[in-house]
């Protein structure tokens, strides 16, 4: 049977064929509907889920759930493994127990990504941990259950790695038969093996070299897997593309419009990369031009092969494509065309330069009452922290008030450092998840290191911007039950703060005069602007 | 192999563009079409420039259509129909429904339909829907149901209106259906 699905549907689908048990994640465009659908079905379903604090505690859920033998799933964006990396390295030496895939998804253009455009694929490097790369919806239903079995057979995590046009993609897609899943025992059981479980030295050296050992198994599996596919093509051209992810269907589309037929290899795989198999590939040919988004990863790797196996193959890349933005079959048409010589009429294009439409505040938000009290009530040259959530939109007009934004949890960071640095007035805008999310430790280093920053935590009683995901504040979990409402004010209280006021924007007068107060406070002081997101509110009254 | 069909749906934040999106598409896949459609989620789709792109035929690689390659453009709103025109070459459709949410810096509605005229020519099918939906049935936000009914009966779209029935069935929420088979019922005329 065949249904339309959005490639993170598709996950979901293919993870519950898989047989998935624990879910575990941290919502971030383009890999929210993920999360969101786990919390709709995971009862039903008989799986675990939860929306964890941030993507590093995400992380330590499941790698605690596989240690006990559950089948796992981490969700996050790519800056979510940033903040889970240190968690994720020692879990590539220890291994699995339960299978263990983590999906990470990119964002090529920073469609919704403030804070910089990442190429994850660079963590396999680092953490020597396979990396799955599907092209559209079916594969990433495919692909994640490659992915277990991966992680099953040769006790390792796998990130699947998506961006934002697989993710955000809909295609029919092959569903299993609905076999009714089995009302399960969701119970595991932690079975002590220091040996496996703890990465002190000597031990950890020890682990490493079994790691790379893995590693070099998994190479010789993936020599063999239909991942990494050999399409048809002329061979007598002696030019071949390799793609992966996205690109390999750009490529696609490229030769068709150009009526070009080539040999292309298509990697599922970016690590480890089936060098055997790309040896084959290149060995007669003359050119090759490896299509990928982002940094040329691949494109280094086949320079590197070449040298060893055809001297004298030219190979382009990055040559002819761009290194920053998504690609597109544009892009790579302009490319095969450079490259062969081949006659393309470009279509012909009217361009119109009309002014931006800036996304806005929705109507009713009680963000737009804290920017316009800002704006009154902090004296000329007061610097304004920004931070990741729908309190961006502060830098875009009609607000422009934000003097810097970098990552989660970074607004009180930053100001702590500027207050030391300088005597200027500042005031950092934090929201409610994100707050819980990184928000905390910098809190307390302005205590610790005594700065006197204002802070503002946005709350709006959810995690809005991401599509009101339930966070420590709200006192429901990812599937719904009631759970214990953790107090932003009372944590603030705790870290040693004194000046620390709850206030409803709407209530203008109290939030000026108490940022006017607040302002010249020789400690840190806080406000929690506390009023429910409208759209929230609008939608749970439905 | 026969060419793809490719209709870019261009529209602000909160118009239903996705939910058109998975009608065509479903719709296409009803007809025995393969098919792929590309969106984007998250905040800058608040209020701001949305645009969906959605192709079928017998096999579909890229999800994205070209700059120059749709066959029809549906426009929501209509700035975004202007801002989307790239998409458009001497052959392409416009369907764009005549309603304007003004924004700091837009043009004039007069001035953009006069641009679109100038353009298209016989080719542009100004339809005032929200207008119509507003009037007919008290709720301007099922529009674009509306002008998808006006592309399936004027044959803008190769889908038969049977099928877009069949998918909006399929997709749209029992408590919205009576209101956008209405709605889908009332461009036939």
């Amino acid at each position: 049977m065949k249904k339309i699905l959005l490639g993170n549907e598709a996950i979901v689908q293919g993870a519950l064929e898989a047989g998935v048990e624990f879910v575990s994640a941290y919502p971030g465009t383009p890999s929210s509907e993920i999360g969101d659908i786990f919390g709709k079905i995971a009862k039903e379903e008989g799986v675990y889920f939860e929306f964890s604090t941030n993507e590093k505690v995400a992380l330590e859920a499941a790698i605690g759930a596989s240690f006990s033998g559950l089948k796992c799933l981490v969700v996050m964006k790519n800056f979510g493994l940033n903040v889970a990396s240190d968690a994720l390295l020692p879990f590539c030496y220890t291994g699995t127990k339960g299978s263990t895939v983590i999906v990470v998804a990119d964002d090529p253009s920073c469609h919704s990504s403030g804070q910089s455009e990442e190429n994850s694929r660079v963590f396999a490097y680092l953490a020597h941990i396979p990396i799955l790369e599907p092209s559209d919806a079916q594969e990433a239903k495919d692909f994640i259950k490659f992915g277990f079995e991966i992680s099953e057979k040769f006790k390792i995590p796998v990130i699947l790695r998506t961006t934002t046009r697989v993710a955000h993609q809909r295609m029919p897609v092959e569903i299993a038969r609905s076999e009714k899943r089995k009302a399960k025992n969701l119970k595991g059981r932690f079975i002590k093996d220091v040996k496996k479980f703890v990465t002190m030295p000597p031990r950890v050296l020890e682990m490493k070299e079994e790691l790379l050992k893995k590693i070099e198994k998994i190479r010789e599996f993936a020599e063999k897997s239909t991942l990494n596919k050999l399409g048809k093509g002329q061979t007598s051209a002696k030019f071949g593309v390799i793609a992966s992810g996205v690109s390999y269907l750009y490529v696609m589309e490229a030769l068709k419009e150009l009526k070009l037929d080539l040999p292309v290899l298509k990697l599922g795989f970016f690590y480890p990369l089936p060098e055997k198999k790309i040896k084959n590939f290149i060995q007669n040919l003359k050119k090759v031009l490896i299509v990928e988004e982002l940094e040329p990863y691949l494109e280094k790797e086949v320079k590197i092969l070449a040298k060893e196996t055809n001297p004298d193959l030219a190979v382009f890349g990055k040559d002819f494509l761009p290194i920053i933005g998504e690609l597109n079959s544009e892009k790579v048409i302009s490319a095969l065309v450079g490259i062969t010589g081949k006659k393309y009429k470009n279509p012909k294009i009217i361009s119109l330069d009309l002014s931006k439409r800036f996304p806005r505040l929705c109507p009713g938000c009680p963000y737009l009452s804290v920017f316009a009290i800002l704006k009154k009530a902090a004296p000329k040259g007061t610097i304004f922290g920004g931070d990741i959530g729908c309190y961006m939109l502060a830098g875009f007009p009609p607000h422009n008030i934000q003097d810097y934004l970098l990552c989660m949890g970074s607004s009180v960071g930053i100001a702590h450092g500027i207050k030391k640095a300088t005597n200027q007035k500042i005031i950092a805008l934090i929201g409610d998840s994100t707050f819980f999310h990184a928000g905390i430790p910098a809190l307390i280093n302005t205590v610790f290191n005594k700065s006197n920053p204002l802070i503002i935590v946005m709350d709006n009683r959810i995690t809005a911007m991401t599509g009101h995901q339930p966070h420590p504040g709200v006192g429901k979990t990812g599937m719904g039950e009631a759970t214990k409402e953790i107090k932003i004010e009372n944590i603030v209280r705790a870290c040693g703060i004194e000046n620390v006021e709850v206030i409803d924007p709407i209530n203008i007068k109290k939030l000026e005069t108490t940022i006017s107060e607040f302002l010249n406070k020789k400690e840190t002081s806080v406000i929690v602007a506390r009023h429910m997101c409208a759209y929230w509110a609008k939608k749970i009254k439905k | 192999m026969r060419k793809n069909f490719n209709i870019v749906i261009s529209g602000t934040g909160g118009q239903g563009l996705i939910t058109l999106t998975i009608i065509i598409a479903e719709a296409a896949l009803i007809e025995g079409y393969d098919v792929k459609t590309s969106e984007l989620h998250g905040l800058s789709q608040r209020g701001g420039s949305v645009q969906t792109h959605i192709k079928f035929g017998d096999k579909v690689y890229s999800p994205l259509v070209s700059f120059g390659k749709a066959d029809l453009i549906i426009g929501l709103e209509v700035s975004e129909t202007l801002r989307n025109i790239n998409f458009a070459d001497s052959e392409t459709n416009i369907l764009a429904n005549e309603y304007q949410l003004v924004y700091p810096g837009s043009l004039r509605a007069e001035e953009i339909v006069k641009r679109l005229k100038f353009l298209f020519k016989r080719r542009l099918h100004l339809i005032p829907a929200s207008e119509i939906c507003e009037k007919e049935l008290g709720k301007e936000v099922v529009s674009g149901i509306y002008l998808l009914s006006y592309a399936a009966y004027k044959k803008l779209i190769p889908i038969k209106p049977s099928s877009f029935l069949e998918a909006i069935l399929k997709i749209v929420p029992e408590k919205y259906l009576e209101l956008n088979k209405q709605a889908f019922e009332l461009a036939k005329k």
